[in-house]
């Protein structure tokens, strides 16, 4: 009895995946440098693809050893604390976007700095009208994040995988939809993500949100087919929950900058 | 009650070296990996700075020359001073001791080594993540080492910016050096936030049972205190350096005045986690002191629950206390009043802590064994550095003292003491345990007193050369302040010495140190669950999960 183990914790088999994935992630930016300084982005894309595939194979090994039965209650609970924390530190994150641009709206760098605070938005600078497009992706993020919901209470509550389809697929839509509208407005912004303190606060900030959507966008959508597959029971959907999670993080960071750097900051 | 049916037999290791030592799942493993990669950048971070105290030794530049480095002086040949190489110098020592040193072996090594162990759980709650944080950890050093070793500012190689990158240095420094140097200290972010919640899940989780959070020993609740500075602070410098990058390469200008940024913004997002950083490095050192202490005195710690809260309010404070790095950039007075207020606030719990290591002391039979001796070390010298902290805690006097070696001084005695005694404390206490094998300690008792000696003799005097006012990070000072330099780099090259004599303790009980019989080579109040098992643990520990009666001691606290 001593040789086997008593205890629900999951103890893993030896991985080669950080190794390549932590390869992989040196090779891309030391490629983005190279990039960057005017060597081209073969060792970038080489990297990349390192540390996509270590993603994929990974998160695979992960659904594997949850269907084999690893991912005991006690288990489930800690990939919840990891996840939550996880989204804690992404909060942390945006806090620096968002400390940087109420800082230049509050404290505008003007000629007389700091005697004198300049304007906001800076001179010259033609914002968008939040009362339309970014109201309208207001309303499609948060749609979404209904229709996530929606999905997660036919599985708990009715374990109705018809309907949590529909819920995902919608989800998703609106997701891909709100980047794309978003792709239509920055590609019509009157400024530059270079040379003026707006640009690259307004871009910084709601690019860094934009790319989070996509990574949720990606993440409702590999639940979806995992739906398909028949993963996800009322009782134990980790994956799912943290997708859900997740969705309604960006949600949320959307509100924040919708209200703030669109409105208020506008 | 180490019996085998609890903790499982030694059995047969088969797993062949490249799958123990590069896939590894196993916590024991990957924080030894930890402690080795660690001690690796330590060495060499070392250098750089008897480096910098030889070219220090004497007035004006005999080493660090246009012409070529040199490690012998030479008079006959011209020396034109080579500023640059300095500026390198500081920058590496500093980035490599503050992101690949310190914390990797203390959190990373000590912590992923023994929190489960203390807390009786089988692993870490999430073993391949584990290694992902290690191995991105070693990436992150290559990338530094790499920064190191391709063209930067000035035409030659390296980045001369300082750790903190301030700009406007940061973003005109040229080259690719500097870029390489910014995302390895975003991968070595990844690194800490990764192991941050797998200690936060793992202690929250994995609790052996009947462990209630006010029975969890020190180290284990500083580990996790530790986790959360991480998880909290490291994000926020990822997106300081991240704007800096995007400053640097793609035109934005978040810190560029001219294009409506401010280079004061870093400062305060950069110190927003910097000031976390430092506590960072320290609480889990805090933690293995009071175990050592308490194990050496023969009494349970004095003031077990003050001590766990006081670690708490350390972090919580360290959070909002962070322009006590920049009195001098220009601040209201309201808001210095306030900093220099909540940064004084910090100097009770850490009192608390002092007072209750010396009133464990109080009335204990101490041991004087080679960990007891670095705790002693740390002891004295944290509290200088804490009572320094506080002279410079004052905005009015770090008028006269901010930028000056009484600054460097104070840092040192805090980090370079404060923290590497408490590693080696940890060290010699648990290397026993980690290696099975014990220490000559006649060894350990030299390498004590020549580093204490080394290290007073070295950052003392810089106390009266930044009352003098000399400024810290120049290459060369003028005759005035001969002295005092030339005694600290005394003390640097014995400190060295004893580093070199450490490797040479280090390899001789890895090789031929004595084994150790049993799974206590201390006393019975090295209580907590590690002493439970063998020197060294089997491969898997805790199959069985421990019951209350293993670690759950009347006299405990």
């Amino acid at each position: 009895m001593a040789h086997e183990k008593n205890h629900d914790y999951h103890i893993l088999n030896p991985s080669i995946w950080p190794l390549v994935g932590s390869g992989g992630a040196f090779a891309m930016l030391f490629g983005a440098v190279l990039w960057m300084h005017g060597s081209g982005p073969y060792l970038f894309l080489v990297g990349l693809a390192a540390v996509l595939y270590t993603m994929f194979a990974w998160w695979s090994e992960v659904v594997a050893e949850s269907s084999a039965g690893d991912h005991t209650p006690v288990v489930r609970i800690g990939l919840r604390y990891g996840f939550i924390m996880f989204i804690m530190s992404e909060v942390m994150f945006f806090a620096a976007w968002f400390w940087s641009f109420f800082k230049h709206a509050m404290y505008p760098m003007g000629p007389m700095s700091p005697a004198v605070d300049g304007v906001w938005p800076p001179a010259g600078i033609e914002t968008f009208d939040p009362w339309h497009l970014p109201l309208i992706n207001t309303l499609i993020l948060l749609c979404s994040g209904c229709a996530a919901t929606w999905a997660h209470h036919a599985l708990v509550h009715e374990n109705n995988r018809e309907d949590m389809k529909k819920g995902l697929i919608l989800a998703i839509a609106l997701g891909a939809l709100f980047t794309a509208f978003q792709i239509y407005e920055y590609s019509h912004a009157a400024f530059g993500f270079s040379g003026n303190i707006y640009g690259a606060n307004f871009f910084m900030a709601t690019g860094f949100h934009g790319f989070h959507v996509l990574i949720g966008t990606i993440f409702l959508f590999v639940c979806l087919m995992r739906v398909y597959r028949g993963h996800f029971t009322p009782e134990k959907h980790v994956g799912f929950e943290a997708a859900a999670w997740y969705w309604h993080f960006v949600d949320v960071v959307w509100l924040f900058l919708f209200f703030a750097v669109y409105i208020w900051g506008g | 009650m180490a019996d085998a049916a609890i903790h499982g037999h030694e059995h047969e290791d088969n797993r062949g070296f490249f799958t123990r030592w590069f896939m590894s799942t196993n916590h024991k493993d990957i924080g030894i990996l930890y402690l080795w990669v660690a001690g690796v950048v330590g060495f060499i971070s070392v250098s750089f700075t008897v480096y910098m105290r030889l070219e220090l030794m004497h007035p004006g530049v005999q080493y660090m020359c246009l012409e070529g480095a040199r490690f012998i002086a030479n008079a006959a040949e011209p020396c034109t001073p080579n500023g640059h190489l300095w500026n390198v110098m500081i920058t590496y020592h500093g980035v490599l001791m503050m992101f690949f040193v310190v914390i990797p072996a203390l959190f990373g090594g000590f912590g992923n080594y023994f929190m489960p162990l203390q807390i009786g759980a089988p692993d870490m709650a999430f073993p391949r993540m584990n290694n992902l944080s290690f191995w991105m950890f070693v990436a992150g050093v290559s990338l530094g080492v790499a920064s190191l070793l391709t063209p930067g500012g000035n035409g030659q190689l390296g980045s001369g910016v300082g750790w903190v990158l301030y700009p406007p240095l940061s973003t005109s420094e040229g080259g690719m050096s500097m870029d390489l140097a910014i995302f390895a200290v975003h991968l070595s972010g990844a690194s800490s936030i990764l192991g941050a919640i797998n200690m936060i899940t793992t202690f929250l989780n994995m609790r052996a049972p009947g462990m209630t959070l006010h029975k969890v020993p020190l180290f284990a609740w500083s580990i996790f205190v530790t986790a959360w500075l991480i998880l909290l602070a490291l994000p926020v410098l990822a997106g300081a350096i991240t704007m800096l990058l995007t400053d640097r390469n793609f035109g934005t200008t978040f810190f560029q005045p001219e294009g409506g940024g401010d280079p004061i913004l870093y400062q305060h997002i950069l110190w927003f986690f910097g000031h976390p950083e430092v506590y960072i490095i320290i609480v889990p050192g805090f933690g293995i002191i009071s175990h050592v202490i308490a194990t050496f005195s023969r009494k349970p710690i004095f003031g077990y629950l003050p001590m766990v809260y006081a670690m708490v309010a350390i972090g919580a404070l360290g959070f909002v206390v962070w322009a006590h790095h920049m009195y001098t950039v220009g601040m209201s007075l309201t808001q210095q009043s306030y900093f220099m207020l909540a940064t004084m606030v910090i100097a009770v719990p850490t009192g608390v802590k002092i007072f209750s290591w010396i009133a464990t002391m109080w009335g204990g039979s101490i041991e004087f064994k080679t960990p007891m001796l670095w705790a002693f070390g740390f002891l004295f010298l944290f509290t200088v550095g804490g009572v320094t902290g506080i002279v410079l805690s004052q905005a009015g006097v770090d008028r006269a003292y901010h930028d000056t070696y009484y600054v460097v001084a104070h840092f040192h005695y805090v980090m370079s003491l404060g923290a590497v005694f408490a590693i080696f404390a940890g060290i010699y206490f648990y290397l026993p345990k980690m290696s099975g094998r014990m220490y000559p300690e006649w060894a350990g008792k030299v390498h004590f007193v020549a580093m204490f000696i080394g290290a007073n003799l070295t950052f003392f005097p810089q106390h009266f050369l930044g009352r003098q006012g000399m400024p810290r990070r120049y290459i060369d000072y003028p005759e005035a302040f001969a002295t005092w330099n030339l005694v600290s780099s005394i003390g640097a090259f014995l400190s060295f010495a004893s580093f070199l004599f450490f490797i040479g303790i280090l390899v001789y009980t890895l090789l031929r140190g004595a084994k150790v019989i049993g799974n206590n080579p201390w006393n019975e109040y090295a209580d907590t669950l590690e002493w439970t098992l063998p020197c060294p643990p089997p491969e898997h520990t805790f199959e069985q999960l421990p019951k209350q009666s293993d670690w759950d001691k009347v006299h405990a606290h």
